[in-house]
């Protein structure tokens, strides 16, 4: 599979109405309006610790979610923002969690790269790097064991979501072999965004000009995504998702991808030009969605500026809801959700508020 | 003991009591599962596992590559999906390895989800010093894991404790390590027909003695029978309190018996700093200091590398002689 140049026209997406390439510019736009604003927020010392934002990469997690059914495990590493919104988490629940509100999605107990929202599928938001894998290979393992052995539920896949740098890591190399021994539908998603903090991927790991290789030392097909068009990455997606659930077998995808902002709050990006962030920059993945969809005539300029009005509106809405929600109380949560089953100094636990409401059907106050 | 009264109780080994005490789990519910290094078709490393292929065949009783990391980490996915998971370590030595799955992940996830996604798994295998397997194999690992909040220890040191124990821990719905010990696999003990569990928690009195508490966990606690035995012999009555449970720690039935006996002897077969021993011992002095007649006594593992020799390897871990020093000592008679 061959990537689209990126100069050109956007990779034709088969059977997808227009309605559904809006839904997704606005996914995209709302995942880069809440980053920008979780930006500032840091910035004002608002959100505290360590906070990675996404912006130049939210076709892949777009893209992905969309080709994807509501109830397949989604999983991914820290810089997990977009991954949480595309899947339904509204955002009001995740800029809480980062303002360390007891109204966020993990009871301000998580941060930044802690999200989990049971309702929609989503397994976290994980801070080890490559710690994530094998839990992605886990729950393909749970759905299957689900099929087979509880005889329940429809086939699912695992959408399990790392980073380049993971490419290193001990922990995805066991993962991805037992996934292939055990035969587990867990899709390995390396959004490759060609840095890990600092370190270009040449640098850092063997046969980076081709990763097909390490998808060929396990058994897997590998298939390779442009990461800045969210119907490229659809495309693909749906391809190795209907493959991967009819036969209930791993795959590797490398979608090349990149990130405009530091690692993370705090990087000086000597390790690259500004040429470079331009020239990514000028390719971006919204803009070139927005830029098909007029062209097409499924969308107008002053369309378009009311759907970057009401996705502003919504983040503001969550900031301001963020930031009425209650500090969380460390005599009567901090000894909470510790244990399922209290016993000793620990009390009981609870669902997060968030886990009240349908996903996307926040009630308004 | 209760196994002693029932009608049909039989004699058992360890690896017996473990096995039937998975086996009636996996019988009972069938999101139970079972992984590890030859668990499958080998039969278990240690023939723990016998025969549950057979019966459970292999989507339920599963041979994985020597990936502990791996493994580990896919037994936490796993139970966040809601399975039951029982990830058994050839050895705890070997769960160094995993130990991001296990102690980033495990006992953390409900914290760090706000309590969306527990972690209902138990870990199991072999703990402390096996037969002169030197340093790496040879691990007593609940001195490094009792640090650890968000996790239950249970470390079971007879075949009766180690069903009833067993059982609870995969009914709980919160990650479990399970200690047991290569050294008493073939040790045969009574264990009724009938079902039971034993809860997390409930320390047991192996021998009541009104002249000094000894407590301990695991193996070691055959080295207290025997040191109390002896003792006994030469007047002294000693309590041997077996904690079955470090986390958590029946502090309660500890602190009974100091009040009543003035002395304390702790034996650990961790090694001594920031050990389980400590611990018992900070918590006496905290509930207990009034009631003290002397300082508490730690017997642990000496502060070395586990040696290879047996003459060293003896000498480094705890025993009966050892035992019977600490008590003389603390009762201020030597
Ligand atoms: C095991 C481990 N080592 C180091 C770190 C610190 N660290 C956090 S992110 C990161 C870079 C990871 O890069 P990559 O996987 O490419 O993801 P990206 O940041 O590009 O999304 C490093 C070194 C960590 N979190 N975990
Ligand atoms: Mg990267």
């Amino acid at each position: 599979m061959t990537m689209t140049d990126p100069k050109t026209a956007l990779q034709p997406v088969d059977r997808v109405e227009p309605r559904t390439r809006l839904k997704w510019l606005r996914d995209m736009m709302l995942i880069r309006e809440f980053e920008l604003r979780t930006m500032q927020a840091y910035q004002e010392a608002k959100i505290g610790g360590f906070c990675h934002v996404y912006i130049g990469q939210e076709a892949c997690a777009v893209g992905c979610i969309a080709a994807a059914n509501p109830d397949d495990p989604v999983i991914t590493a820290y810089r997990d923002h977009g991954h949480a919104l595309a899947r339904g988490m509204e955002p009001r629940y995740a800029m809480a969690e980062m303002f360390g509100k007891s109204g966020g999605c993990a009871k301000g107990k998580g941060g930044s790269m802690h999200f989990f929202d049971q309702r929609t599928h989503f397994y976290g938001g994980h801070a080890i790097v490559g710690g994530q894998t094998p839990l992605g290979v886990g729950l393909a393992f749970a759905t299957r064991y689900e099929n087979e052995v509880l005889e329940q539920g429809a086939k699912r896949i695992t959408l399990c979501f790392l980073g380049d740098g993971a490419l290193n890591q001990g922990a995805l190399h066991e993962a991805m072999n037992l996934a292939s021994v055990l035969e587990l539908p867990c899709l390995f998603i390396v959004e490759n965004n060609r840095y890990s903090m600092g370190t270009a991927i040449e640098r850092g790991t063997a046969m980076a000009h081709d990763l097909s290789t390490k998808a060929a030392a396990y058994g897997m097909p590998y298939y390779q995504a442009d990461g800045m068009d969210v119907c490229a990455v659809y495309n693909v997606m749906k391809r190795v998702i209907d493959r991967a659930r009819a036969e209930q077998a791993p795959a590797f995808v490398e979608i090349k991808t990149y990130r405009y902002k530091g690692h993370s709050m705090s990087d000086p990006q000597k390790y690259r030009s500004k040429d470079e962030v331009a020239e990514y920059e000028a390719n971006d993945p919204i803009r070139r969605l927005a830029d098909a969809l007029i062209a097409s005539g499924d969308l107008d300029e002053k369309a378009f500026r009311a759907l970057s009005q009401s996705v502003r509106d919504e983040v503001r809405d969550a900031i301001a809801w963020a930031e009425q929600s209650p500090e969380p109380d460390p005599a009567a949560d901090l000894y909470r959700d510790v244990v399922r089953e209290p016993f000793g100094p620990y009390g009981p636990t609870t669902p997060p508020e968030m886990c009240g409401h349908e996903p996307g059907a926040v009630a308004e106050e | 003991m209760s196994a002693a009264t029932a009608t049909t109780t039989r004699q058992i080994q360890f690896r017996e009591a473990l096995r039937e005490a998975m086996s009636e789990e996996m019988r009972r519910d069938p999101r139970v599962f079972l992984m590890g290094e030859e668990v499958a078709q080998y039969q278990g490393a240690y023939k723990v596992s016998q025969g549950m292929l057979e019966e459970f065949g292999p989507r339920r009783i599963i041979d994985t590559p020597i990936s502990e990391n791996g493994f580990a980490g896919l037994g936490i996915g796993a139970a966040m999906m809601g399975l039951r998971p029982i990830i058994e370590f050839m050895s705890w030595s070997f769960s160094l390895v995993a130990a991001d799955q296990i102690l980033n992940n495990a006992p953390k996830m409900l914290y760090m989800s706000g309590g969306q996604f527990g972690c209902p798994i138990v870990f199991r295998g072999n703990d402390g010093a096996g037969g002169q397997l030197g340093s790496t194999h040879s691990w007593a690992v609940e001195g490094l894991f009792s640090n650890v909040p968000g996790l239950r220890i249970a470390i079971p040191s007879t075949p009766y404790d180690a069903k009833g124990l067993l059982k609870t821990a995969i009914r709980c719905d919160d990650p479990v390590f399970f200690l047991e010990s290569e050294r008493m696999l073939g040790n045969k003990g009574p264990v009724p027909e009938e079902e039971y569990l034993i809860p997390f928690g409930v320390a047991d009195i192996k021998r009541a003695g009104a002249d000094c508490t000894i407590v301990s966990f695991g193996r070691p606690v055959h080295f207290c029978l025997e040191a109390a035995e002896k003792l006994a012999a030469e007047g002294i009555e000693c309590e041997v309190i077996d904690g079955r449970t470090i986390r958590p720690l029946d502090i309660d039935t500890i602190i009974e018996s100091v009040k009543k006996t003035g002395y304390c002897v702790v034996v650990d077969q961790s090694w001594p700093f920031g050990s389980v021993a400590s611990e018992v011992a900070a918590q006496v002095y905290e509930r207990a200091m009034d009631y003290l007649d002397n300082r508490v006594y730690r017997v642990c593992s000496d502060d070395v590398p586990a040696p290879y020799s047996k003459a060293l390897e003896q000498a480094m871990l705890p025993h009966a002689g050892k035992i019977i020093e600490a008590v003389k000592k603390a009762m201020y008679l030597a």
